[in-house]
């Protein structure tokens, strides 16, 4: 092999390792079975439970979704793949205890591919918050929450 | 005797019912309509009145008389993007049988669904959701969904998740198989 071959075979291979460190690893982050997942029944549970403090409700995903069904109570950030979502979410984050339970959850897509659910929980690590979950919704919110039967509100 | 008088008018009891089912069955044949119980129980879609991004605007009654695809989607979630070059495909392959796919964007900034859509070379039109919009189609909370309409104007199906075109193509060619007249 001559040596501007090698060179350009070298600097190829390099580049795909690279491009394979900084590719976004969805998959791999937050995998279903995670610790930091909490399921919906469990959520529902909590919700529900006399004892113990209420968690903290975060919405982190597109607002029309909101707008039609939501978690009772849950608060609405935002996109989080946005600048303005990611930025409200920080706001209210700073207000909240950071030892208290935090849930946060979006179920715009299917987990895999949700791209806010990721990024939301990510800074809310780097605050510091204690008790974060993040409600595990495999499909959607509507299929793993609303067709399941649990209850929602409408509206803003 | 009297034993043959009645199995005599058994038979032309039997036969007379006989008779009448074939006839109706002859009659429907000739309407040439092929409704099953489940097709005909199936809700009716939402009539609309929808603009494109061309500023076309039209009624989705309109579209009566063709099998529909109606696709709830956008440009920032992943497994629909990665779905529209199949949706292309599919309106490229049976548009001339009537297909008409229609795409509805969900919280799509503006520039990226224009983007997107030339950029793509999208073939089959392309609204920007609203809430009505989805509460219309009974609730949208979650990408993508796919509805395929018969040309009934009926939801037949409604496919949620990344979706099994393998699925979804039966779908569309058994609804476009059948007429209604």
């Amino acid at each position: 092999m001559k040596t501007p071959q090698l060179t350009f075979f070298a600097i190829f291979m390099i580049a795909l390792v690279a491009l394979g460190q900084s590719a976004p690893k969805a998959d791999n982050d937050l995998p279903p079975g995670s610790p930091q997942l909490i399921q919906p029944e469990e959520l529902v549970k909590t919700i529900q439970s006399t004892s113990g403090p209420k968690p903290v409700l975060l919405y982190v995903g597109p607002h029309l979704f909101y707008a039609q069904a939501h978690i009772p109570g849950a608060e609405y950030m935002g996109p989080t793949a946005k600048p303005e979502g990611m930025d409200k979410l920080r706001v209210r984050a700073k207000s909240l205890p950071h030892d208290g339970l935090v849930v946060i959850y979006c179920g715009c897509c299917p987990w895999d591919h949700c791209p806010n659910i990721r990024p939301a929980y990510h800074e809310l690590e780097k605050m510091g918050f204690t008790k974060l979950r993040v409600l595990y919704l495999a499909n959607s919110f509507g299929t793993n929450w609303v067709d399941k039967g649990y209850s929602v509100a409408k509206g803003d | 005797m009297r034993k043959l008088g009645l199995i005599i008018a058994a038979l032309a009891v039997a036969f007379g019912i006989f008779a009448v089912v074939r006839q109706r069955h002859a009659r429907t044949g000739t309407l040439t309509i092929s409704i099953t119980d489940k097709q005909a129980l199936a809700p009716l879609a939402p009539e609309l009145l929808l603009t494109d991004l061309s500023g076309k605007t039209f009624s989705t009654s309109s579209l009566k008389g063709k099998v529909v695809v109606v696709n709830f989607w956008a440009a920032w979630c992943t497994p629909c993007t990665e779905e529209v070059p199949t949706f292309i495909g599919l309106q490229q392959k049976y548009q001339s049988q009537g297909l008409q796919t229609i795409g509805i964007s969900i919280d799509d900034a503006d520039g990226d669904l224009r983007d997107f859509y030339r950029r793509l070379r999208m073939n089959y039109p392309v609204v920007a959701g609203s809430q009505k919009v989805a509460e219309e189609y009974g609730g949208i909370l979650g990408l993508p969904t796919t509805f395929i309409i018969g040309r009934d104007g009926r939801i037949q199906k409604k496919l949620t998740g990344s979706t099994d075109f393998a699925v979804l193509e039966k779908e569309v060619v058994a609804q476009l198989a059948a007429s209604f007249l």
